[in-house]
């Protein structure tokens, strides 16, 4: 790795999901050399984890796809996972950053066979299904993971287990005295879309997410729905494994509200409307989905989305912020406690399976490593026009995934116009 | 007490939300509600609350005066603060119930028998009139509010309880006639006379 070569006319992105991507792609398509740093073994990041988009329903394997054959073909673009930003100095186009590439443990030779997790037992949990499941300690991230090579989890370093995996590889990938890399990269500018993570749901006490087993989030719930999922896209419920056919959808779960998350999260609305979809789907006019928000905020054409899910019989709206939640231990049913605001009835519902639609928060927080303005809720500011370090997508704001990629092409183009101004001051 | 409601009524004409931001404990607060009903839901009393605090404060916006000043609802709240931890507001809904209770008071609109306004009153005299509670006088005033025979029984019933209290040296039997009071009750006198008149001044109460 040792062969990066950068100047002060690179562009660096920090994250590679869906934002991270399409900065890295839209400067090199431009002519401008990138570095694209990824946290994890794999690019993709949430969007990654979705069943389906709004407004749309498409599956976001197709976004994902034309990304990375973007990608793939531009040799411009050069593509660092498991790599961490320790630190950020200097000034506009002129910055040092401080690397650390994590051990993968397996190299270029890797062609995806899969024999190496042949006699592995071990098993970790697995992140990308929000550890509903667990999986092999040598592991490829997921199906459409790139780079698609397998990954050894720094556990099982120095057990039997990888020794195992090394002599079953026929491609001699296994290189299991990887160290850590530290790297410091010259950079024009940098575009910081180290994305967003759902708020601990946990910590919304009365909702008992760490007490009900059948009480989850809405990014569990998308993994619940894939097809590709812990339960191969049928939602059943995590307490008895039986199918949930009348589920409740709580909004605001740590959104708008200043015990937890003081923003409006935007996107959690369209989820829950876009997931009534899903039980539809599932299981036709014999599904019941409910709906508990506050307002629902659907927001320029997203408004006809809404419509139609409300035209829907099978699903009902409930105006009220449900108060807490209790569970039925025979059953494992979530009763639901609340008042309706449209007539002020009291409610005790009975649900098979309740959904949080938590907020989004940052991934990261960009102080740790550079000196950034950040918002009430960690969230980039707006840099000045002297700076040359850009928030972009889901770092900046809670975005969907549409605006995410808006907001990484504008952030590129500053990133752009920094770079260029430096190339001018070279070449007089 | 019917004269300062009527003033009230003349000088905030049908805007009662003002009248309430200027006159409650906390009032300003009401416009904050974004009616998501967290705290009627979480209210332990709730299902015993006529309109619960959401609906307060939507009438109060929409110029119900009437209807809430009278209410018994308000009086229903027994400050355990459920509502304040989990407003998504931080709106101060307990000290709000017991500005819009106090206030009703003082315009001689809340219910008469309602009992919480009713302890709440033996209660301030008793301490008022001292500057210490006297238990045994006290429990003795809220047994007999309804009569000579409920308070007979009121108070067997909780014989045990006195019993109880009295050996562990809790009641003193003797209260009705040797109660301590404070060292200097002159002096706590004249400080709740101008604690009442700032708090009249404040509010706009002719005195």
């Amino acid at each position: 790795m040792a062969d990066v070569v950068a100047t002060n006319e690179t562009i660096v992105v920090v994250g590679g999901g869906i934002s991270g991507m399409t900065a890295a792609v839209e400067a090199a398509e431009t002519g401008k050399d990138v570095i694209l740093l990824e946290r994890s073994p794999s690019l993709g990041g949430r969007v990654n984890q979705l069943y389906r988009y709004f407004p749309k329903l498409c599956h976001p394997t197709c976004g994902m796809e034309i990304n990375l054959r973007r990608l793939r073909g531009n040799p411009r673009i050069r593509v660092l996972t498991l790599a961490e930003v320790q630190k950020i100095e200097g000034k506009a186009g002129d910055y040092k950053v401080s690397v650390t590439v994590h051990p993968r443990y397996v190299n270029e030779n890797c062609t995806a066979c899969g024999a190496c997790a042949g006699p592995v037992t071990t098993e970790i949990p697995n992140p990308f299904n929000y550890n509903l499941n667990k999986m092999k300690a040598v592991y490829l991230p997921s199906a459409m993971a790139y780079p698609q090579r397998y990954c050894i989890d720094p556990s099982l370093i120095g057990t039997p287990e990888a020794e195992k995996a090394k002599a079953a590889c026929p491609h001699d990938a296994i290189d299991l005295g990887m160290q850590a890399q530290k790297l410091t990269l010259t950079a024009g500018a940098v575009v910081w879309a180290t994305g967003w993570r759902p708020y601990d749901a946990g910590k919304i006490q009365p909702y008992g997410y760490d007490r009900f087993a059948n009480v989850i989030t809405s990014v569990e719930f998308e993994r619940l729905a894939d097809p590709r999922g812990p339960t191969k896209g049928r939602i059943l419920r995590p307490s008895d494994g039986k199918e949930a056919k009348d589920i409740a959808f709580i909004q605001c779960a740590g959104s708008r509200d200043r015990n937890h998350l003081k923003h409006c999260s935007r996107i959690c609305c369209m989820a829950s409307l876009k997931q009534t979809n899903y039980v539809r789907e599932k299981y036709g006019d014999d599904g019941k989905s409910t709906i508990y928000y506050i307002d629902i905020r659907a927001i320029d054409r997203f408004e006809d989305f809404y419509q139609k899910v409300r035209a829907d019989g099978t699903v009902r709206f409930i105006k009220s912020k449900v108060a807490n939640i209790t569970e039925d231990r025979e059953s494992g049913d979530v009763v639901l406690h609340g008042v309706d605001t449209e007539g002020y009835h009291r409610y005790d519902a009975r649900h098979d399976l309740c959904v949080l639609a938590v907020g989004m928060q940052p991934g990261a927080d960009i102080r740790a490593v550079a000196d950034v303005k950040v918002d009430a809720s960690g969230f980039i500011e707006v840099a000045s026009a002297t700076d040359g370090i850009f928030g972009a997508g889901c770092a900046t704001n809670a975005l969907d995934v549409n605006r995410a990629v808006q907001s990484a092409t504008a952030s590129t183009l500053r990133a752009i116009q920094v770079v260029n101004r430096m190339a001018k001051v070279e070449g007089q | 007490m019917g004269d300062q409601n009527t003033s009230m009524v003349q000088k905030y004409r049908n805007d009662f939300l003002k009248e309430v931001e200027a006159n409650v404990e906390e009032g300003a607060w009401v416009k904050m509600c974004m009616q998501c009903g967290v705290c009627a839901g979480s209210c332990p009393l709730g299902p015993a609350w006529e309109h619960p605090p959401q609906e307060i404060f939507m009438m109060i916006r929409a110029g119900r005066r009437e209807e809430v000043l009278k209410s018994e609802s308000m009086w229903m709240c027994t400050s355990c603060y459920n509502c304040i931890v989990r407003c998504p507001r931080e709106l101060p809904i307990t000290h709000i119930m017991h500005g819009l209770a106090n206030y009703a008071h003082r315009l001689g609109l809340a219910p008469k028998m309602n009992p919480t306004r009713r302890f709440a009153k033996i209660f301030w005299d008793n301490i008022a009139k001292s500057g210490r509670v006297n238990e045994l006088e006290l429990s003795v005033r809220l047994y007999f509010m309804d009569g000579f025979k409920a308070g007979v029984l009121k108070g067997l019933a909780m014989k045990d309880i006195g019993i109880g209290m009295m050996k562990t040296g809790r009641l003193n039997p003797f209260g009705l006639f040797a109660h301590k009071g404070c060292k200097d009750i002159k002096g706590i006198h004249k400080m709740l006379k101008k604690a009442y008149e700032i708090e009249d001044r404040k509010k706009g109460f002719v005195a």
